[in-house]
């Protein structure tokens, strides 16, 4: 039988409509708006001015601190400003905005497709590759890849997990990313593994996926340490936690990093990042974007330059349809809803989904009838509706009791809802709410 | 069109469940009790339940619309199932007017006394039933005997159910097999546990309600009472005869997994079915009433929010 997470889950329906879509090259905009909070962390620091001349590759953002990521130019082309944008988190954020002239790289890229799976580096060398490369976590998260990589000291991960469930409906970017680029994943996965100091990599990909699996599994053979683990398709499988309860059946505790288990957790897209910063010498500014939609003409996989608007991609998957309610940058799950398609892709955007108007607008709201169905489907096993009515009435003891800041905002809860009740809206602002209280009490 | 973009925060989509699907769900459950009832009971099956249903959707809709002047929620089916489920807690050949009271008593003291759908403490229709069970003991407790769709009402033949034989000694019970299929006295929609256990069976695959509360109350007196019978053959009956007579198919399927009145987590479920089923053969062995299902649940309703408050769903990574 399947392996999966043992508490809660659930499965909607897939609707991976671009599936097995070869992925297209997106032709480079006019202009680029690279935001400089593409990441979990400080923003990064711009370093270039007005009118300086940058080619693809060239760094145009420093880390602003441990816990941040450096910024690269994903075009060719002159500075326009250096000014603000509203990003997919509907807030105004400091932004880099790039003229495109041609497409001139860094020389010190290597463009050609050639596999390189020979490296000769230290575990710290490559590390500090990957931090100079600016690569985040690309499952959505975008927490930065080289501090996953060095573990507090006293700690050592003895097991890589790789993240390729794509359990969001919809996207299907990792998926097709694995059967166009599987040898050059396995040489990141083999590369992240000595940055960890590990013998051993399990790939976790739901078994939606079959012919991934089976070609991932054929590629592995000649990759020792590697192993492809089916699952059983369930929602959040993707979220951290699950994922390593899936595989190695451990529980991570409340608060605690995947590392007191032994692991450590990185995305399948981060793993191909990793290959070309570290063989290929190539920052992180371009990545698969899944565009999709049940009304969209074409919904597709695209290769996009971050800071590409994400209306061009809307334009080459079809264009807008007629009664679209909803922009989303992400999953139906977890993603955020777009104000306008203005609005940059990042590194972190893994899909953009387009809603109709009836698919977008919620149900009334009915009184709770304490069918439980919520508390059966919580992956963290906790009680949403119990966390709700605790913030409803600003019960914040109740809801720290019952352990609100573990929720990780899957959504599962609202989704099974009967009577359509606005669980995580709620829990959320609880959770940041007590997360608050638990920080100023500490300090 | 850009202009008129939705936002909200996640998620955006729904599994489409409805308060009024799980209700019209359970309701399709019960339409195998229902049949045979009508099958063993006739045209007094049929008028008890009709009388019952339309005054309990009558009273809600009053009490919403004048009293609470509120938009009338009856079309979510669950006035229709506190209807038919006092109706299966009732002789066939029960008056209308007493019919009509209980009724009253389940929606109106049951149900929107304490705010409507959701917000009551106990179960409805046993709030409406034992209601009229201690206000009319002697119709409460006369019970026509089973036929082949007969077309008497108050008028028909009576006699005892098991429970009641029971209390007199274990002798002169109906064979397992009319136990089973339903062929004997007894409120309308208990007799028969292979109708009841059908809907069980479409509840669980429906994913309506999980096997939590049922299987805890029938084993829990399938256990206890068959201690008892171990102990002494002659005076305590046959577990089986236990779990197949009386209220407890009904009770543990259909009455007690009511979401509003039992408890959220699964070791919280447990607890809730041990309690019913340990309460109901204390009663049933023990006290003065044959039946003790009704009792049973309606003390464990009032103990739900402390269970919900001791047990709590297994924790992720938990202690």
């Amino acid at each position: 039988m399947l392996r999966t997470f043992r508490i809660g889950g659930i499965h909607p329906p897939e609707n991976k409509l671009s599936a097995r879509k070869k992925i297209v090259r997106l032709p480079i905009p006019k202009q680029v708006i690279i935001p400089l909070s593409q990441h979990i962390g400080a923003p990064a620091q711009a370093i270039v001015k007005k009118g300086d001349l940058v080619k693809a590759g060239t760094l145009i953002a420093k880390a602003g601190g441990f816990v941040s990521a450096n910024i690269h130019s994903s075009v060719s082309g002159k500075i326009n400003k250096v000014d603000t944008t509203i990003d997919a988190s509907g807030y105004k954020r400091a932004a880099i905005f790039i003229d495109v002239d041609g497409d001139e790289w860094e020389e010190s890229i290597d463009r050609s497709d050639e596999l390189i799976k020979d490296c000769f580096l230290s575990a710290k060398e490559i590390i500090d590759k990957i931090a100079a490369a600016g690569i985040v976590g690309l499952g959505g998260a975008t927490f930065p890849t080289q501090v996953k990589l060095t573990p507090p000291p006293g700690n050592k991960a003895e097991i890589l997990i790789i993240n390729a469930v794509e359990c969001e409906p919809y996207l299907t970017s990792d998926h097709i990313l694995m059967l166009e680029k599987g040898k050059e994943i396995l040489v990141g996965v083999t590369l992240l593994m000595k940055a960890i100091d590990v013998k051993k990599a399990v790939i976790g990909i739901e078994n939606n996926k079959p012919d991934a699996i089976k070609q991932m599994q054929t590629l592995a053979a000649s990759f020792p340490g590697i192993e492809i683990m089916p699952l059983k398709v369930q929602y959040p499988q993707g979220g951290e936690k699950q994922l390593i309860d899936a595989v190695i059946r451990k529980q991570v505790k409340s608060g605690a990093l995947p590392i007191s288990a032994g692991t450590v957790v990185q995305n399948v897209g981060t793993a191909f990042a990793v290959y070309e910063a570290v063989q290929k010498n190539k920052p992180l500014f371009e990545r698969i974007v899944t565009v999709t939609g049940k009304q969209l003409a074409n919904p597709s996989n695209f290769l996009v330059r971050v800071g590409t608007p994400i209306k061009e991609l809307i334009e080459a998957a079809g264009g807008v349809p007629e009664n679209t309610g909803k922009i989303i940058g992400g999953g139906p799950m977890m993603g955020k809803a777009l104000i306008n398609a203005d609005v940059p892709m990042s590194k972190g955007s893994s899909g953009i989904l387009l809603l109709t108007k009836e698919e977008s607008i919620r149900k009334p709201v009915q009184n709770c009838i304490r069918c439980a169905k919520c508390v059966n489907v919580c992956p963290m096993g906790l009680n949403p509706t119990l966390l709700m009515n605790a913030t409803e009435f600003q019960n914040w003891d109740l809801a720290e009791a019952n352990y609100i800041v573990d929720c990780i905002e899957c959504g599962s809860c609202s989704y099974t809802c009967p009577a359509n009740r606005p669980l995580l809206d709620y829990i959320r602002l609880g959770k940041g709410k007590v997360t608050g209280i638990i920080r100023a009490r500490k300090s | 069109m850009e202009n008129n973009l939705i936002i909200s925060p996640s998620p955006h989509i729904h599994s489409g469940d409805t308060v009024s699907k799980n209700m019209y769900g359970v309701l399709i459950a019960l339409l195998p009790a229902l049949l045979v009832s009508l099958y063993y009971f006739g045209l007094g099956a049929l008028i008890v339940t009709a009388v019952s249903i339309a005054s309990c959707i009558l009273f809600e809709y009053l009490i919403q619309k004048i009293l609470f002047k509120q938009q009338p929620s009856i079309s979510d089916g669950s006035a229709i199932l506190t209807g038919l489920l006092l109706a299966f807690n009732l002789p066939s050949n029960l008056p209308v007017w007493i019919i009509i009271i209980g009724a009253l008593a389940a929606i109106g003291i049951g149900k929107m006394s304490f705010g409507g759908l959701g917000n009551n403490i106990f179960n409805p229709a046993l709030v409406g039933r034992v209601f009229l069970l201690i206000s009319f003991p002697a119709q409460m407790t006369t019970w026509p005997i089973p036929g082949n769709l007969p077309m008497t009402y108050t008028d028909g033949q009576t006699g005892a159910t098991v429970l009641s034989l029971l209390n007199e000694g274990v002798k002169n019970l109906p064979s397992y097999t009319d136990m089973f299929l339903g062929k004997m006295g007894g409120s309308l929609g208990e007799v028969s546990a292979v109708a009841l256990l059908i809907g069980f069976v479409f509840l669980l695959i429906r994913k309506i309600i999980t096997w939590h509360i049922p299987v805890s109350i029938i084993v829990t007196t399938f256990l206890f009472t068959g201690i008892m019978h171990w102990v002494n053959p002659t005076e305590y009956a046959h577990p089986l005869v236990h779990v197949l007579s009386g209220g407890l198919l009904l009770g543990a399927i259909f009455m007690a997994t009511d979401y509003v009145t039992s408890p959220m987590s699964k070791n919280g479920m447990v607890v809730f079915g041990i309690g019913i089923g340990l309460l109901t053969s204390v009663i049933r062995l023990f006290g003065a009433y044959p039946e003790g299902m009704s009792f049973a649940i309606l003390i464990m309703n009032a103990l739900t929010p402390l269970i919900n408050i001791y047990f709590k769903p297994k924790h992720f990574g938990g202690k």
